[in-house]
């Protein structure tokens, strides 16, 4: 499997990227519009509005930067065009995506007006899009990608075959060298002292719990109004005969695989910065979060496993569905990557169900559209930490 | 603690799975069991198979008690610790929201 490539797009500061996405970014809601607007002007240009940008302040600010900076840097993305409502905040996110190497120019609509950004910036988004459509993919290794996990609308059978089939395929690109991250702090509840045993050193045990700590402490408890239990697990999970946080925990912590060790623990969005390895990343477990988090930190291809059917997408990163629910591979089936249910009538192992994930991840890495991809689910949902001043 | 498993021969579709040998439950994976219905459970951890008699109908997905459960027993799943019963379950019934709780949150 090592010798096996991936065609990917090399970009100027060495990481490969599997898709060739022209991005225009709004720095603020109130660019959406004009983003959107360049997007409509331009063949092959993709808008990602979200709701934000406005007012915040500390460590909320400090992760809206680093969310927008780190999506315009992923490798599945050519080259960025940024929109913001002025220049000041605007210039720092082209200046943190610049740091690539990549094509980046940014617009303020203040003293301008909207219709001369749209002006403006089609020109420019029509410059980079030309330039972008003549890049091409070349052979790259398959440990040169940085490759995320999380499941949704999980059930039992998430813990009992599409999870452990995403730990299979962990623990061979462990082996390999790759870069891999999990996140969902609060749905390792339970489940979270038998997590920490798999960190590769105490400090990182330690780091680990400290974290999910602090989701407890100040995320869950000051504002919980009951038990969680129309939350966690969500009405989906209860339909498919998950009970408790605990039972959801250990069906999830499934996806690490059975050996592979996680290196460090990232803030939400944060780059890995240790080198290959599996990485725990602080996040919430709402699938568009959390994906928009690690999708933002550089990964650029996303394992989804899901029990009764989830069917989120990500605008910059391909999301791999895949389940083991035999009703929801057959009545979900639009939605649905890959069918591991064979696992549970006998008729599949683990380690045929992974060498099939593998498959399917390279086939998307070589250009095939996800299911997600080919239903327009670009779901971009920025995290944020707590109002705005 | 995440257990070698599952590395198992073809074999005929079980109607139920269970993770670890020491848990109290396992899962039904087949669509459509009626109450009164015996069973044929397969062990992933050993790779062994198990009968049951089922006493509920039981959704795909939903978890069937492996032997009789009082009120306060810790359940088992994944060799850990998933929620305590709040009411007694018998053995061969269905185990979800109504007779197991978390204690976490």
């Amino acid at each position: 499997m090592s010798a096996q490539k991936i065609h990917g797009f090399r970009r100027e500061n060495g990481r490969v990227g599997v898709r060739n996405h022209v991005v225009i970014l709004p720095l603020d809601d109130l660019s959406n519009a004009a983003c959107e607007k360049v997007a409509h002007n331009i063949e092959g240009c993709l808008a990602l509005p979200h709701h934000y940008g406005r007012l915040q302040f500390g460590e909320d600010l400090e992760l809206h930067f680093r969310t927008l900076i780190g999506t315009g840097s992923n490798p599945n993305v050519a080259a960025v065009v940024v929109i913001g409502i002025e220049p000041g905040w605007t210039g720092r996110v082209v200046e943190g995506i610049a740091k690539t190497g990549k094509r980046v120019e940014g617009f303020a609509i203040e003293g301008h007006g909207e219709i001369k950004v749209v002006a403006d910036a089609s020109r420019k988004a029509k410059e980079f899009v030309q330039w972008a459509s003549e890049l091409q993919r070349e052979p790259c290794d398959l440990n040169e990608l940085w490759v995320s996990t999380k499941c949704g609308e999980s059930d039992t059978t998430s813990g009992l075959a599409s999870n452990p089939t995403v730990g299979n395929f962990i623990d061979k690109f462990d082996e390999l060298g790759a870069t891999t991250c999990f996140g969902e702090t609060s749905e390792l509840t339970g489940a979270e002292q038998v997590c920490a045993t798999r960190a590769a050193s105490p400090e990182v045990a330690d780091k680990f719990l400290k974290t999910w700590q602090a989701y407890m402490d100040e995320v869950i408890e000051p504002h919980k109004t009951s038990d969680l239990s129309d939350s966690q697990p969500t009405k989906g999970n209860i339909a498919g005969g998950l009970t408790t946080i605990e039972e959801k925990a250990f069906g999830n912590l499934q996806k690490i695989g059975k050996k592979t060790k996680f290196i460090d623990v990232l803030q939400p969005a944060e780059e890995p910065a240790k080198g290959a390895g599996l990485y725990f990343m602080d996040t919430s477990s709402a699938a568009a979060e959390c994906v928009t988090l690690q999708a933002a930190a550089g990964f650029v291809v996303h394992l989804f496993p899901t029990g009764q059917g989830n069917i989120i997408g990500n605008p910059i990163e391909p999301v791999i569905k895949l389940t083991a629910n035999p009703k929801t591979a057959r009545e979900m089936a639009e939605h649905v990557d890959l069918d591991v249910s064979g696992i549970l009538r006998g008729e599949m192992n683990f380690d045929e169900a992974g060498d099939a994930l593998i498959d399917i991840t390279v086939r998307t890495c070589n250009g095939r559209l996800t299911a997600a991809e080919a239903l327009k689910h670009r779901e971009f949902v920025m995290t944020k930490l707590y109002r705005s001043a | 603690m995440l257990k070698e498993r599952g590395e198992h021969p073809k074999m005929s579709a079980p109607d139920f799975i269970v993770h670890d040998a020491e848990d109290t439950v396992g899962v039904i994976v087949k669509e459509g069991i009626a109450a009164n219905s015996k069973l044929s459970g397969w062990v992933m951890a050993d790779d062994s198979r198990v009968e049951m008699d089922c006493i509920d109908a039981i959704p795909l997905g939903h978890k069937i008690a492996l032997g009789d459960i009082a009120e306060g027993d810790t359940i088992l799943k994944y060799g850990n610790d998933i929620g305590k019963a709040v009411a007694s379950i018998a053995k061969g019934g269905h185990v979800h929201t109504q007779n197991v709780k978390t204690k976490r949150w």
